[in-house]
This record gives structure tokens, sequence and C-alpha cells, in this order.
């Protein structure tokens, strides 16, 4: 028998008209390129809800960004019919919500949200590769829901899977038995049918009070340029029902349902939807913030008394200037954050000038990759060259008159008598290979790093906890952790609350005045560091002036280093004859050109690009040009 | 000259040049250059257009090299000619290179005289040729003068060995002196060409070649900073390391000790890079042994050169540039043809690079020209200032656009432009200005 449900069966699973117990909610927690889109296109493939011709690859991730990262950052969820035979011959029809899960770090809460609309979680592993800090970061968060968990292992069919290694280690994990851990292939389908009945069996059904009022999480709303904000919930209690008025309950907002239905995989209007459901809502609003993650939906008529638990505010942990490198670029980017901004309730921005790089945006993320999102989905989608400052976290500081300001850019940093400064602090879990923990301790010891406990996953695999400041990790901590473990760790981190910290702002002078882009906030211990390396590099890349530029860094009024770009004292081509004049006078076009590009700082003319590469350069180390 | 060719529109085959070349032509003085494009051998750090003997063959053979050049003689008169330019002797011919004196005496002596029958010749023209110090004897020297040269210039670059051993130069130092006994007693002048910043050249090897120059008693002498040009040998050199690449600092001060030594000796900078012997006949403003030709170039004058790669330029009616040149240009920034337009400031156009290119095309009663370049009034008037700015006779202030006027006062500031020529309206760079002339020119073009 078919395990895709007969016409019979499949009545019994309309939306709006199943019974809870025929429903499973589920997830797929996994890594980046460890093959969830794969084994949910073949889920999609095997329940009939797409024909193997139509499928596209890919079919969960929209957005091309996302489909070339090879990541999923909106999660979206698919209703697929299954039918299951008892022992006894008797087969049931269900009805599986496939809800999809962002996969990084500055998501969890998106994820926590997805998770809280499921009962269950797929444990999806790569067979070759083993268990990685972020997929480790969201079981855990899956277990602390009281998810049922199910361990897969993908990617069987590669010749260098490892699947009795891998099963061991996530069988640890999750306290089955390896020989429970499930072996699948997404791409040849290998243990696929075992999987679906294993989340028929394994994960609850949803339980809900049908004739309490109406309530519904949101999981996730994403901007269409068509339809406006589509929402997508999942139904706790009660029913929602098309062309009612329904409450947002954090806002008390109220709209007009203008659409309710279900994905499967294009979006099905529906008579509505009862409880434990998954589905969307359309109500014709614009803007992502009028639908907020986390929000509880409830009918106007009869309101709930109480939300859903687990509501909060998207809060931006990053902060970043971002400014057009063209500066007549400056109303496009406006234009194109705002437009961003209708799809991304996290994106936080205003406009901030700078001496150096012009007018552009402060702008907030929820971390680092939010923040490399951002900006490539303005450069490739608006076609603008950008540059962005170094990232910053939010600092608290008191002063000693027991005023508090809150400073999301170095240069808000005040001068006077300071009190305390606090910080953000991560809870961060490193996975590696046993070799390198040497060398992650040493990382993490100089990004101020406290150690909380490690654990070996496997013979050679271990975890570490570490408690770090946020502000170390946003600076490049993840590139040097990726370079001193050749590839082989993985990172996860999450917000844990603040720390009281010696940190100082050092500011950058070139001749005297204040360059406002390259002032920073760091710990004392590192000022020197920095602002030998900030002096180093600007003198390296800004171009002898007629007279000479120190270049000092500064805590206050004290200068900590300081470097001198010498007056040139050449700059003329000594051989100008016949041949050599349209040669030269197209030379003397293009400087002129350069030089209506400098900014000038006091006295000093700078080229934006050097700007530009000292802002970008991963160089640390001041080198010397071995000049004379 | 350079091998480095600007971008520019297509020439004609024939060479036909537009009529507008003829109108303004009764201003200007017109010269003629020679490019001979042989050496005995290639220099490491040389980019010029030159070949040496086992590089090439047939039609582009020394020995057929004065044929070739004379015909391009005729075309330039005919073309000329035809244009309506008006009939104009020559006051200046230089033959360049490559090295001109590995043509036998008598080559140089014919073409020479082809221009003078073409052209005629001034009375008091200047002629000059550059040479190699090995490829000269007293009597090659006699056999110039009496063909009518008044002037050369030797390639001297250092005295010192090791220097020119990393320039690749082969001559023997201590000939210098000789061969400039040997031109002045044929009756030339002589000028002598120094190099400094040659990777490994110290301050003292740089003085020494300087005060060998200066005893060697020339009437002029040039010296230019060692520059590393892309494609050349030198430039392989640098890139494997082999060789430093010259500092810029250090090529400052060596500049610096070349013009108190050469002021010292009695000579006067009148240009950037040249040094000229005031004798007491000369009046005021430039000497009279300051070599006229490269004035020229200096001052916009029209000149034909003649030969491969050589680049000529013959002046249109440019404007008064009080009036126009700084705010509407009347003429297009990019003319389609020559001939599109009814007049521009000037027309510049350069031959085919390689010798058998430039033959094959002379042989076939074509023009060896390879492309041209029309200028706006907007590119002679940059060109002016780039060019004029170097001379030691300066450039009227008058002559510049309101914002570079304004900027006269900062570079005076600065100490690059000479505070009592700037009040008698002259902007005259003064030693740190020279060394600096490139940032004096973009302050006095901006617009």
């Amino acid at each position: 028998m078919t395990p895709i449900p007969s016409a019979a069966e499949t009545a019994r699973i309309q939306p709006a008209a199943t019974a809870p117990d025929l429903l499973r909610n589920f997830c797929i927690i996994a890594h980046i390129d460890h093959g969830k889109s794969t084994l949910a296109d073949r889920m999609l493939q095997l329940t009939g809800v797409v024909d193997e011709r139509a499928a596209r690859a890919q079919y969960l991730d929209r957005m091309d960004i996302e489909r070339e990262r090879g990541i999923t950052i909106k999660s979206q969820a698919v209703r697929m019919p299954w039918a299951v035979t008892d022992a006894a011959g008797v087969s049931t029809p269900y009805a599986l919500n496939m809800i999809d899960t962002p996969g990084h770090v500055d998501f969890t809460y998106e994820v926590s949200r997805s998770l809280a609309a499921c009962e269950g979680a797929v444990l999806l592993v790569d067979a070759a590769q083993g268990i990685e800090a972020q997929t480790l970061a969201n079981l855990y968060l899956a277990m602390e829901n009281d998810l049922a968990i199910i361990p897969v292992l993908n990617k069987i069919d590669l010749p260098a899977a490892q699947p009795e290694k891998y099963a061991e280690e996530i069988g640890g994990l999750v306290g089955v038995d390896p020989e429970d851990v499930l072996r699948v292939s997404g791409k040849t389908g290998a243990g696929v049918l075992e999987l679906l009945d294993k989340i028929v069996a394994t994960v609850p059904a949803p339980v809900g009070d049908a004739d309490a009022p109406a309530r519904a999480m949101i999981f996730d709303s994403v901007y269409d340029t068509y339809r406006g904000v589509v929402t997508y919930v999942r139904v706790v209690d009660g029913q929602l029902n098309p062309r009612e008025r329904i409450v947002m309950m954090s806002t008390r907002a109220t709209h007009d349902l203008l659409e309710i239905g279900v994905t499967s995989p294009e979006p099905i209007p529906t008579k509505g939807l009862g409880v434990g459901e998954v589905g969307y809502l359309i109500t014709g609003v614009k803007d992502v913030r009028q639908s907020k993650v986390g929000d509880t939906v409830t009918n106007n008529a009869k309101p709930a008394d109480e939300a859903l638990g687990g509501y909060s505010d998207p809060k931006p942990m990053v902060f970043s200037g971002l400014y057009p490198i063209d500066g007549s670029d400056y109303p496009i980017l406006r234009d194109a954050l705002d437009k961003l901004k209708l799809n991304d309730a996290a994106l936080v921005y205003e406009p901030e000038s700078s001496v150096a790089l012009g007018f552009g945006f402060r702008v907030g993320y929820l971390g680092l990759l939010h923040l490399e999102i951002v900006r490539e989905r303005l450069e490739r989608e608006f076609d603008l060259d950008l540059i962005s400052t170094a990232p910053n976290v939010i600092y608290e500081v008191t002063m000693e008159d027991k005023t508090i300001l809150t400073v999301t850019n170095p240069s808000e940093f005040p001068g006077g008598k300071i009190g305390e400064v606090r910080e953000p602090i991560v809870k961060a879990t490193i996975l590696a290979p046993s070799e390198f923990i040497g060398a992650i301790m040493e990382l993490c010891q100089t990004r101020r790093g406290d150690l909380q406990g490690m654990d070996y996953l496997s013979a050679d695999r271990v975890e570490l906890r570490y408690v770090l400041p946020l502000a170390e990790i946003v600076f490049d901590f993840f590139d040097q952790l990726k370079s001193k473990t050749r590839g082989y760790a993985s990172l996860d981190y999450d917000v844990i609350g603040e720390q009281a910290a010696d940190l100082v702002k050092v500011d950058i002078l070139l001749q005297g005045e204040q360059v406002d882009a390259f002032s920073a906030i760091v710990h004392r211990e590192k000022a020197y560091a920095y602002g030998v390396s900030m002096t180093g590099k600007l003198k390296d890349l800004i171009p002898r002036q007629q007279f000479e530029v120190p270049i000092q860094a500064a805590i206050g009024a004290r200068v900590i280093a300081r470097e001198t770009i010498r007056a040139i004292r050449k700059d003329v081509l000594a051989k100008c004859y016949g041949g050599d004049i349209s040669r030269k006078r197209k030379l003397l076009e293009k400087q002129k050109e350069g030089k209506k590009r400098m900014k000038t700082i006091g006295r000093v003319d700078v080229p934006q690009e050097a700007f530009i590469a000292a802002l970008s350069s991963e160089q640390t180390e001041p080198k010397d040009k071995g000049k004379k | 000259m350079s091998p480095a060719r600007p971008e520019g529109l297509p020439a004609p085959a024939d060479g036909a040049l537009p009529t507008w070349v003829g109108d303004a032509a009764s201003a200007g003085r017109f010269g003629v250059y020679l490019h001979v494009p042989f050496c005995t051998v290639r220099c490491g750090y040389c980019d010029f257009n030159t070949y040496t003997a086992t590089e090439l063959g047939g039609g582009a053979s020394q020995v057929a090299f004065a044929d070739t050049a004379s015909l391009e003689i005729a075309l330039a008169a005919r073309t000329m000619r035809e244009a309506g330019y008006p009939e104009r002797s020559v006051s200046t011919v230089f033959f360049g290179g490559g090295t001109p004196t590995t043509l036998p005496a008598t080559d140089l002596a014919r073409l020479l005289g082809d221009v003078r029958t073409t052209w005629g010749l001034d009375a008091d023209a200047e002629v000059t040729t550059e040479a190699n110090p090995d490829s000269v004897s007293p009597e090659y020297l006699r056999v110039l003068a009496a063909a009518g040269f008044t002037r050369v210039s030797f390639g001297m670059q250092s005295a010192v060995p090791h220097v020119l051993a990393t320039l690749e130069r082969t001559h023997d130092p201590e000939r210098i002196g000789d061969v400039v006994g040997w031109a002045h007693d044929a009756g030339l002048q002589v000028s002598l060409d120094l190099i400094y910043g040659t990777p490994g050249e110290s301050l003292d090897d740089w003085r020494t070649s300087v005060d060998a120059a200066v005893a060697a008693g020339p009437d002029h002498v040039s010296a230019y900073a060692l520059v590393v040009e892309a494609g050349t040998r030198m430039a392989g050199q640098v890139r494997r390391g082999e060789l430093a690449l010259p500092d810029e600092d250090d090529q400052a001060t060596k500049y610096e000790l070349a013009d108190d030594l050469l002021t010292a000796a009695g000579f006067e900078w009148y240009e950037v890079s040249n040094w000229a012997r005031r004798t007491p006949l000369d009046g005021p403003g430039t000497p009279a042994t300051a070599c006229r030709h490269n004035l020229a170039y200096w001052r916009g004058d029209d000149w034909w050169g003649i030969g491969p790669g050589a680049h000529s330029y013959l002046s249109g009616p440019m404007h008064d540039p009080r009036d126009d040149v700084f705010d509407t240009p009347d003429t297009p920034d990019t003319p389609d043809t020559p001939d599109a337009v009814a007049s521009a400031a000037g027309l510049r156009w350069w031959n085919v690079k390689h010798p058998r290119r430039y033959a094959a095309a002379l042989e076939q009663g074509h023009s060896p020209a390879a492309g041209r370049e029309v200028l706006t009034d907007a590119d002679a008037a940059l060109e002016r200032v780039m060019l004029g700015v170097r001379l030691r006779e300066g450039l009227p202030i008058a002559d510049l656009g309101p914002t570079a006027r304004r900027n006269v006062a900062g570079n005076v500031a600065a100490g690059l432009l000479e505070g009592r020529a700037a009040v008698t309206g002259s902007a005259v760079l003064t030693r740190r200005g020279r060394l600096l002339a490139d940032a004096v020119v973009r302050d006095l073009t901006d617009d």
C-alpha cells in the first residue's frame, strides 16, 4: 500500500478539519551543508507534494543569497500528507508540518520560536563530518523545549561517511543507542520512508483546547512584494477563520484576515486553521514589524486573556557604520535600507556622518552573519558599493555622577569621569577535533575568555564552553578560530548578560585631528596593540604629504602610539620631451581626478581608498615599508 | 623617444593634415626631430624605441635607414604644403635615439641636408645629435660640424664603473674628457646626460659623477632621476629582487646635490632637469647654451618627428586662455576626426614603432603615422601649464584659470613658487618646487 493517503483518507486531514492526533509538527535541526534542503526535497517528493520533475533543488530556500551561501535565513512551513499502516493492516492518514529553521547563530531567537511551533525535531548530521557547534546549540534548545528528538545521519552514500563513529557521537548526545540512529541519504532517498514513519511514531501529536479563544504563535513573517506580509503561525488553542478580525497581542493592533491557508508547497487558502495546525495569514500589512515573530495572534471578537509565552523583541547586538563608497549613492542606500527593513524586523539604522567616509548609516544587527547578509543584499540587490566600519557592541557607561549612557558608536563614548563600563557577554560553544584544544584555548585566552567546561563528544572531538565578551567575538574571532583549526572548528554563541570591564576609547589622530571612523572601544590591555596596528596601517596607506604628518593613537589626551609619515620630497617626473607629452597629460588628468576624490582631514589629503583599505584590511601587525 | 603611445584616433594612410594646422602656424617656430632607432647594445633600464643590429633586417636595416627617413621628410613637406602650412624654415633639428651615432656621420649629414633642402634651415639653427661616448671619433665629429651640426649631447650617465655596470653602459668613463675636447675642437657645443638614483649608487658616487661631468667642461648638463619603466630588463631585476627600486628621497637629495655643484660651477637651471652654462655674452633670461630644440617642446612650438615611433605636433588656432579656455572650451572634448572640427588647439600624432613597419609604410607611399590626437583648448591649456611650469622663465600667472590663480599664493607660502616672481606675474618654481613640480602643476591646473 502506498504511503500517500487515499482520497478517503485525504478527507480526514483537510486543513481546519484535521483531528490534532493526526497532526505531526516537526523541524529539522542541521548545520549548513549537512543536507537539510536535499532531505526536505526528498520528503516533498515521497509525500507527493511535488513530483520528481517539478522538484526544484533546495525548494525551501527561497532567496538567492541563501541558496548560494547554503544557508537558510527565513523559515517556512510545508504541509505533507503521509499514511502509516499498522501491524493490523489499518492505514491512518497524517498531516505532517515540516517547519524550516534558520541555521545560524545570529537567529537563535527565531530558531527558538520555530522550535516552539513543533513537538519534534529531526537532528540531521552529516555522516562524514559529525555534529557542529550550531547544531549542538540548537539541539540543546530543542531539548529544553521538550521536543522529541529523532537522531539521523545523512549522506550515508558518501565514501567518506563514518556512520558508526558519528552514530555513537550523536547517540551519546541525545541519549539513545547508536543502533537507533537512523541512516539516510537525502540524495538517493535511502531511509527517508522509514524516517517519515518514525516521525509519525515518535513525534507527539499537538495538544490544545479547541473551544478556548484562539491563540496562535507567529514563528515567521516574510514580506512579499505582491501580497504584503505573509505571517506563519502555529495554532495552539481555538481556531482562526477567514475574514475575521484578529489582534496582535503584544501591540493590541487589529487586522482583518484577508487570507488564511497552508503551504503545500504553494500557498493554498483554507477554511481556517485549527488546534495544532501550521499555516499562513495575510492581512495586507506592509512591514514585518507589524507581525512580530513570537507574538500571539488572537480573535478580536473573542480575545484570549493571556498571550503565549516566550515573546521578545529582536534586539540588535552588533553595530557598524555603513557608507556608500560613492557619496552620491547615499539616497540609494537609504531607500535600499527602507526596503530591506520591510522583510527584516531585526534591522535598525539611523543616519550618521563621518569626516572620513561622508554620509552613511549606523546600522544595528543581530550578529555578524546578519551584518554580512544585509551588506551583501544591499550590494547585490541594489548595486551599491559599500564600506562598513569595524563592528562594535552596545556599551553601558555609568558616569561618576551616576548618569548612564548607552553607547552604540565609539564616537559617542564619553570623555568625562567614568564610573563603570559594562559590555555584553556570550556563552560560546566551540566544537573541534581534540588536537586543536591548545590553539583554541590560546585564542580564547587572548580574547578575555573564561573556560566553563570541556567535554569529549567522541574519542577525538571535543566541546569547549566559554564565556566571552561579545566585542571580542565580533572582531574577526571566527576567522581566527577557523585559521587556527584548519577550518575544523565550529562556533555557536548566545548573549547571556553583561559584565563590567576596563574599557577605554582609543582615538586615532591625523596631524592632531581625530579620524572618527577609526575610534574604537577596546580593553585597556589591548589599547596599545590597537593603536600600534592602526597607526601603522594608516602610515602605509596614506600618501606622503608636502609636510610631515604625525599619526597618533590616544586614550583621551594621552598618546599611546605614534607613527610619522615623512614629508614627500620628490613628486616630479624628471623627463618630459616631445614623445612624453600626451602620456604625461593623461597621467596628470588621472591624478587630478584622484585629487578630487581626496578627503581632507585638517590639512591632510587622504584618498578614500586609504580609509577603506584600513577598515577592511585583515592585517593586524604594522608593517615597515622598508624605506631608509 | 618613449615607446609608450597614447591611445588616439586612427591616422589617415596618406597622412593628410587638417587645414586648420596651417592657420595659426605663423605664430610658432618649427623644429624637426629625427629618431634613429639603433643601438649597438640595449641597456637594461632603457624603454626607448631602439633596436640592435641583430634584431633587424631588410628595409629596416641601418644601411637603408637614411633612405627611408628621407622618404618621410618628403612626405612631411608635401602634406604640410597641401594643408596650407606657411613656408617656414627650420629653427632646430635634433637627432635622438637610440644612438644616432651608430650611423655613419655621412648618413646624419645627408639627412640634415635633406631637411635643409626641403624646408630651409635658419642661419642660426641649432642642430644637435645624441651620441654614445664610445661611438664617436674626432673625425666623426668634424664631419658633423662641417655638415652644419652645432651641438652634441653625450650619454655619460655616470663616472662610476659599478653604476655604469648596473645601467649596462659599456663606455669607458675615462673617455668623457676626451670626447668633450674633440667636440669642442670641432666647434660643437657639448651637453652631458647624467642619471642619478641607480640602485647601488651612493651619494659620493653621484658627487663623483657630477664633478667628473663638470671637469670635462661641457656647456650644458642634463640630470635625470632613474625611472624603472615597466617592461624593461631592469624592471624584471627589481621584480626578482636582484636590484632595489630607486628611493625617491635619495633621488631628491641627489637632485639637490647636483643643483648645488652645477650652480657652483657656473651652470644655471633653465628646466627642472637641465642646466646651461651662462656665458658673458648672455643677456638676462635663458642662457644661449640651453637646448633650444627642447625649449620648443616646453614652449608649445611646432615640430615634425621623423622616424619610427616619433611624435609630431602642429598647433592650431588657440584662443586666448583668459577669454574662454577655462570656462567654455569651444572645441568638443572628443572630436571624432581632425577634419570633423573646424579648428582645434593642436594636432599630435605618432609613428608606428617598429622600423620594419615604418619602412614598409613609406616604401608604399603611405604615412607611417599610427595614431593621432586632436587637442581641445582645455587639453592645450593643461599641457601649457604642465610644460611651462618646468621652465626657469616661468609661466604668466595671468594665463591661468581663476582657481589656479588663487592657488598661487598657497604655493608661494608652501615654498614651491618664487614669491618675487609671483609678485611680477610669473609662476617660477623654487628648488623645493622643482622637486614637487607635479604637485604644483596639479594646483595650477585646478578649475
